[in-house]
């Protein structure tokens, strides 16, 4: 039993906590948020140049041989600062596969380029009437001489607009929701036949539709095995959704302070409101949930490593009991901030609506809730 | 006991939803939220109403109300939440006006109820300031008597719909040496055209902008607009207060956005059934319709006690906790059906007025910015919280 970091752990920790604290302020978040391309890529620039965008990849690959406690520690403390720099699609994701199937020559190619910071992906994987779905599919990859040609809408692709190129996944054989039959390509976004709908995110991100039309792509564009590439996407979404665990413990973490700090200067009655003890209670509630949350990602990030049927539990399970307390914390911030909490200028509403959000991403709690109930009667 | 309409209350809803039928303007646009439609548009069904005598149907007859039963109200907001009608708004409605004509003047009443009654004269409420929320009674803004006039000074927060409103009615501070907070308070109307009224929208989370801050700097009211008496206000804000209340629970309007939410979990898939067969969601919508039928029969149950001559009383408070709960829970659930296409902003959408590629379908692009504005209606109108400790006092007795 051990809970402590490693030293290496500590400091990249160290280090992108005081990235986020220093450059990443409310006040220039919002700026970055509304401005035209609503991202920084100086800041992706000096990620990759910390090495933050290697943190969870083995030297081999070109990483500092971390891993998904890394990607752990990273996301929390870019849950602290809302930080919308797109390091799940990009690293955890395209990253992911490639470190889990990618050959030497797509390692090559694109791993490198995704630890500089030079490309940038982004994971088209949800479709219109998929809901949380993986298998899913009505994008199609049909066998083209030696390539293959996609067609088909994918759904809310995060970081889309921010992109160079994306992870696809597709059904090359298969009925619409089979296991069997996906698979997953990578395409560049200046392809023939992609294109893009653009737009912003409630919870200030952006993101597009994205269109494939009769899009060409060479052979070694697959990553995987053909057709037999759902468990690979599993294994990849479950790395996703714990990080997205760990991003929701540090948003909680600063909007159960931020409450505590308004609920200690704002006074009514001529008090605090901090002293009213129905307030107090709605407090220490927010605050189990927030170290319950903890907890349930430190699981999941433990057990990705293991069998498939632990990792599916323990990723739902953290899943499902984060996606209860996001709400709650997010909702309670926002009550006990009274009007404050309702308006777009303070920081607790952008903490409430990416908490939100984070509910049902990756799957809500009661897509994870389904898929633990089947793990649960399969064993 | 009976629930059933007598055969008169039925005639009743038949001429009222026939009335409804051929009366409401088809052409009033419903944006995908609500604070962001015209002022036209908002105002529009409640000039019909004016012209027909329906606009105030809760004030007594010789003020231009219907003489309806609480029941006959009933069924008439019934009707209207059928067809998801723009209703009057309630700042002068429901607010004000019932203080103009309880507590006003003959000259007061006939300068000031016409124009609630025809919706010519749109009203918003100075209530609220920076420091006084849930603690309204500490509220700063002054109001200090010069000669024939008031002079203003102060800021006021949260006054919904400010940017629209040709008068507002005000709580200020006439007596700051009043040995409690509350009896130094006056009620004023004030134009809002009057010079020194600066109005500063407030963006809300959904990216809206419902509410304002009011900066009042040296504004000159005539003293004749002071309504009752000098620092009796808190009297007539209190009286107000109930009133506010007694609408709130919004059984109507939750009802039809229940029936809106099947609609969705209807079109929404999941592993090739409708979502609405998924045992784990249908179990939300049922606990949420049983829940509005609770609340439903027991604002049945304080209609008819005032149908019995008792008025509002504390117990709307359960009315407002219960029915605010109710309508974020719609909203929740209404988030979860839509799934991916909760997540787009349709603010930010692309203004091509293309629709070769929808970017999700329409009901899902006011699901998360709904979501977010009902927030406030825990907050608004005394926060939960404040409903709770009424009802401790009030109705417990502790």
């Amino acid at each position: 039993m051990d809970f402590n970091f490693s030293d290496e752990q500590n400091m990249v920790r160290d280090g992108i906590s005081r990235l986020v604290r220093e450059q990443y302020d409310w006040d220039t978040r919002r700026a970055v948020i509304s401005s035209e391309s609503g991202w920084r890529p100086e800041f992706w620039a000096q990620l990759a140049e910390l090495g933050m965008l290697a943190a969870p990849f083995s030297e081999e690959d070109g990483g500092f041989g971390g891993g998904a406690v890394e990607t752990m520690l990273i996301m929390e403390e870019f849950g602290k600062g809302l930080v919308v720099e797109p390091f799940i699609p990009s690293v955890v994701c395209a990253g992911g596969f490639l470190k889990h199937a990618g050959t030497a020559a797509q390692k090559d190619e694109y791993l490198s380029a995704i630890i500089s910071g030079e490309k940038v992906f982004a994971f088209a994987y949800a479709e219109p009437q998929g809901r949380y779905d993986l298998a899913n599919l009505t994008t199609t990859a049909k066998k083209d001489g030696e390539g293959y040609t996609l067609s088909g809408q994918k759904a809310v692709v995060i970081g889309a607009p921010w992109a160079s190129h994306f992870v696809v996944t597709a059904r090359t054989s298969g009925g619409e929701t089979d296991a069997d039959g996906v698979s997953v390509f990578i395409v560049a976004k200046d392809a023939a036949g992609v294109s893009l709908r653009d737009y912003a995110t409630v919870d200030g991100r952006r993101a597009s539709e994205v269109y494939f039309e009769n899009v060409s792509v060479p052979a070694d564009a697959l990553i995987g095995e053909l057709d037999n590439g759902l468990p690979l996407i599993e294994t990849v979404v479950d790395e996703a959704t714990a990080a997205v665990c760990a991003e929701a413990t540090g948003a909680m973490q600063v909007t159960h302070a931020m409450t505590l700090e308004y609920a200690r200067q704002r006074k009514q009655f001529g008090v605090p409101i901090s002293s009213f003890q129905v307030l107090q209670h709605r407090m220490v509630d927010m605050f189990m949930e927030y170290e319950q949350s903890i907890s349930m990602s430190y699981l999941a990030t433990i057990k990705l490593a293991e069998d498939e049927a632990t990792r599916k539990h323990a990723v739902s399970s953290a899943k499902v009991r984060i996606g209860q307390s996001a709400r709650f914390v997010g909702q309670s911030a926002v009550q006990t901030h009274g009007g404050m909490g309702v308006t777009d200028e303070t920081a607790v509403g952008s903490y409430f609506k990416r908490l939100s959000i984070i509910e049902s991403e990756f799957g809500s709690v009661d897509h994870h809730m389904r898929r633990h109930i089947k793990l649960t009667a399969a064993a | 006991m009976n629930l059933e309409f007598t055969a008169e209350e039925k005639a009743f809803r038949d001429e009222v939803r026939n009335f409804i039928e051929n009366n409401y303007p088809q052409n009033i646009e419903r944006a995908a939220v609500q604070d962001d439609m015209s002022p036209e548009d908002m105002t529009a069904w409640h000039k019909i109403l004016g012209e027909k005598g329906w606009s105030v149907p809760a004030w007594p007859e010789q003020y231009g109300g219907t003489g309806w039963t609480p029941t006959q109200r009933y069924i008439w907001s019934e009707e209207n939440a059928r067809v998801n009608a723009v209703m009057p708004l309630p700042f002068g409605v429901a607010m004000v006006g019932p203080v103009i004509y309880t507590f006003g003047n003959e000259e007061q009443k006939a300068k000031h109820l016409p124009g609630i009654r025809s919706g010519d004269v749109w009203w918003c409420q100075g209530y609220s300031e920076p420091g006084a929320g849930s603690d309204l009674a500490s509220l700063k803004t002054t109001a200090i008597r010069d000669g024939d006039d008031y002079i203003l000074n102060g800021q006021k927060t949260w006054t919904t719909l400010a940017q629209h409103a040709d008068w507002g009615f005000f709580l200020c501070r006439t007596d700051p040496d009043a040995p409690k907070p509350q009896q130094g308070i006056s009620f004023i109307l004030v134009d809002m055209n009057t010079p020194g009224i600066e109005v500063r929208p407030i963006k809300l989370i959904d990216g809206g902008y419902e509410v304002n801050e009011v900066w009042l700097t040296d504004v000159r009211v005539p003293a004749e607009n002071l309504i009752g008496e000098e620092n009796k206000g808190w009297t007539y804000a209190k009286f107000l207060l109930a009133h506010e209340r007694s609408g709130i629970a919004g059984v109507a309007r939750s009802k039809r956005g229940v029936e809106q939410l099947k609609d969705i979990a209807k079109h929404e898939m999941l592993d090739g059934e409708p979502l609405i067969k998924d045992m784990g969601f249908a179990t939300k919508i049922s606990q949420l319709e049983i829940d509005l039928a609770a609340l439903e029969i027991t604002e049945l149950r304080t209609l008819a006690g005032e149908q019995a001559g008792k008025g509002p009383g504390p117990e709307s408070s359960l009315l407002k906790v219960k029915g605010t709960e109710i309508q974020q829970r719609l909203t929740e659930l209404t988030l979860e059906a839509v799934g991916y296409y909760g997540t787009p902003d349709f603010r930010s959408f692309p203004a091509d007025g293309s629709n070769d590629f929808p970017i999700g379908p329409d009901y899902a692009h006011s699901a998360a910015p709904t979501y977010f504005n009902m927030r406030k209606t825990s907050i608004y109108g005394g926060s939960n919280e404040i409903q709770r400790n009424i009802i401790t006092k009030m109705v417990l007795g502790l």
